[in-house]
């Protein structure tokens, strides 16, 4: 119930990268057989993983995770197109790997907006409008939320973007490979993925450049990956992850509707439970992801509690997180502390069953009532 | 799969099966303490005897908790180490002893231990003050600490939500 974290390999995707360990296993530069071999799986790899996204093969680059997309985007674009202004604008939902970038940029001198979304998570467009300026250079909001699942809407924002002249990024890690995701139509100049969310290996993303974006790299070396990211090409894990996108082609619709069921009755099931509510959109939300706020009781313990009985699950508490602070998501959609303590992510993945969702259902609302026996608030805060 | 526990095994076996939960009828003193915004509130309730000698000792002890694994857990460590015990004894009882008992915890969860140690002592207080007992001069400097350190959790959050709210945009209904 923690398929938004990771996924396992799927064991067709191990069985495509194994050869490149042990037989296959030139350099991408090398210009003898071996690296050439590994070159040709380099470059099927890439328009495999960009044609799930409708791009064009030389606008794709691997990276070494999703985390590193967001901060060449955020970094690259900052550095490079410094002379037409230093103001950028990020959603309030955007991962921590896109926020801190942009806390990280607002150190050395640029500028950020960041923009409030509704209790469904759904950035404003007219906010949006409203905060352009003549030196806006990135407006940067992801297409599904990784918390809530709440889809935003990117086409809008792409071409008010493109209308106004500014380059727009999304960071597609948990919506490529489970809904369409087209460059095309959302109209966006930068899109990060993620290989590890979508039955991938770990440590493996892609990022799609727009013809003619200018943009900066954040390493420098060899030249590798048109000269935008310079490291010896992870070649294993590149084959691995155009495999895993190779499956979600043929799988991903059937997938989808299967996801849907189990979300939504997840969802019905769930918000029987006294003081339980939903955090997200009702319906514009990824199919896999449903995300809830139990009044009186404390996620870690939640997480916890379900744990013993053997269900992986997570939460945006306070006390789960390094920082001892709540999410900024849930705080963003309006919620109080208190009530961002509490909350649960269940994410299912192609390998959830009904029997699993059953399991679930018979377990939460046993381990919610039992955590609102050692609360000294028992439908009511005080 | 073989366990590995985030935190010391006695505090996760007794989350699991927390000692002496739930609230108190007639309590002869409670202590809470805490901060719903930080998540983590302890209430602790104590019931005292006193013995032929006049000797007060704790009876009985309950707690509830809105808070995280180790809060739950340490919170029952606690009241099974003091059932029992004299007053004077239990309120010479200090995180360290909890953690000898419990192994360390992480840097970031130590809090919790004070606030099991620090509910304690707020139990005994408000027994002492429900029964015009003399305060110990410790016990209430220790009181005056607790209550300063609760306005001053509850300052820094007030900052850290109207930060956010700057950030962030104007809270929605």
């Amino acid at each position: 119930m923690d398929y938004a974290a990771t996924t396992p390999v799927d064991p067709r995707v191990l069985e495509a990268m194994k050869p490149y360990f042990l037989k296959k296993y030139g350099n991408s530069m090398s210009l003898h057989a071996w690296g050439r071999e590994a070159k040709e799986a380099l470059e099927n790899s890439r328009e495999t993983v960009a044609s799930l996204m409708n791009a064009d093969q030389e606008e794709v680059i691997f990276l070494g995770s999703g985390t590193e997309g967001s901060n060449m985007v955020l970094k690259g674009t900052a550095f490079a197109n410094r002379k037409k202004g230093k103001h950028i604008i990020v959603s309030s939902i955007e991962h921590h790997c896109v926020l801190e970038s942009a806390r990280w940029l607002e150190r050395q001198g640029f500028e950020i907006t960041y923009l409030p979304v509704d209790k469904y998570g759904l950035v404003d467009l007219n906010a949006l409008e409203n905060a352009i300026k003549k030196d806006t250079i990135l407006v940067s909001v992801m297409h599904a939320n990784n918390e809530i699942g709440t889809i935003e809407p990117v086409e809008e924002i792409g071409k008010l973007c493109r209308e106004k002249g500014i380059y727009f990024y999304s960071d597609a890690a948990q919506s490529y490979g489970k809904i369409p995701v087209d460059v095309e139509k959302m109209n966006v100049d930068l899109l990060m993925v993620d290989a590890h969310k979508i039955y991938g290996p770990k440590g493996t993303g892609a990022l799609f450049i727009r013809k003619g974006t200018k943009i900066e790299p954040l390493l420098h070396g060899g030249g590798h990956e048109f000269g935008l990211r310079s490291s010896t090409v992870n070649v294993a894990s590149i084959v691995g992850f155009a495999k895993a996108v190779e499956i979600q082609k043929k799988e991903m619709n059937s997938d989808a509707n299967k996801q849907t069921k189990f979300r939504d009755r997840l969802i019905k099931e769930i918000l029987k439970i006294e003081d339980s509510h939903l955090n997200g959109h009702p319906t514009k939300r990824l199919p896999n992801n449903a995300h809830f706020w139990f009044a009186y009781i404390e996620g870690e313990s939640l997480i916890t509690q379900l744990d013993m009985h053997g269900i992986a699950a997570s939460t945006g508490s306070a006390c789960s997180s390094e920082s001892l602070e709540p999410s900024h998501v849930l705080l963003a959609i309006g919620l109080k502390p208190q009530e961002a303590h509490g909350s649960l992510r269940l994410t299912t993945g192609k390998y959830t069953t009904k029997k699993d969702v059953d399991y679930v259902l018979e377990i939460l609302p046993k381990a919610v009532k039992r955590l609102r026996e050692i609360s000294p608030f028992k439908g009511g805060w005080e | 799969m073989k366990e590995v526990f985030l935190y010391p095994e006695t505090v996760v076996r007794h989350f699991r099966k927390p000692k002496n939960m739930g609230r108190m009828k007639n309590p002869s003193g409670i202590g809470k303490v805490g901060n719903l915004l930080c998540g983590d509130v302890l209430w602790l309730y104590i019931k005292v005897k006193k013995d032929e000698k006049g000797e007060e000792s704790i009876a009985d002890v309950k707690f509830e908790c809105f808070g995280c694994v180790v809060a739950i857990g340490i919170s029952s460590v606690l009241t099974t180490m003091v059932k029992g015990k004299p007053l004077e004894e239990a309120l010479k009882l200090r995180k360290e002893d909890i953690l000898g008992k419990t192994g360390p915890l992480p840097p970031i969860k130590v809090h919790c231990s004070v606030l099991a140690v620090d509910a304690l002592h707020e139990a005994i207080y408000d027994y002492y003050l429900r029964n015009k007992t003399q305060i110990p001069e410790q016990l209430q400097k220790e009181h005056e600490r607790i209550q300063k350190t609760l306005e001053k959790v509850e300052e820094r959050f007030k900052k850290y939500v109207e930060l956010q709210e700057k950030v962030f945009g104007a809270k929605k209904s």
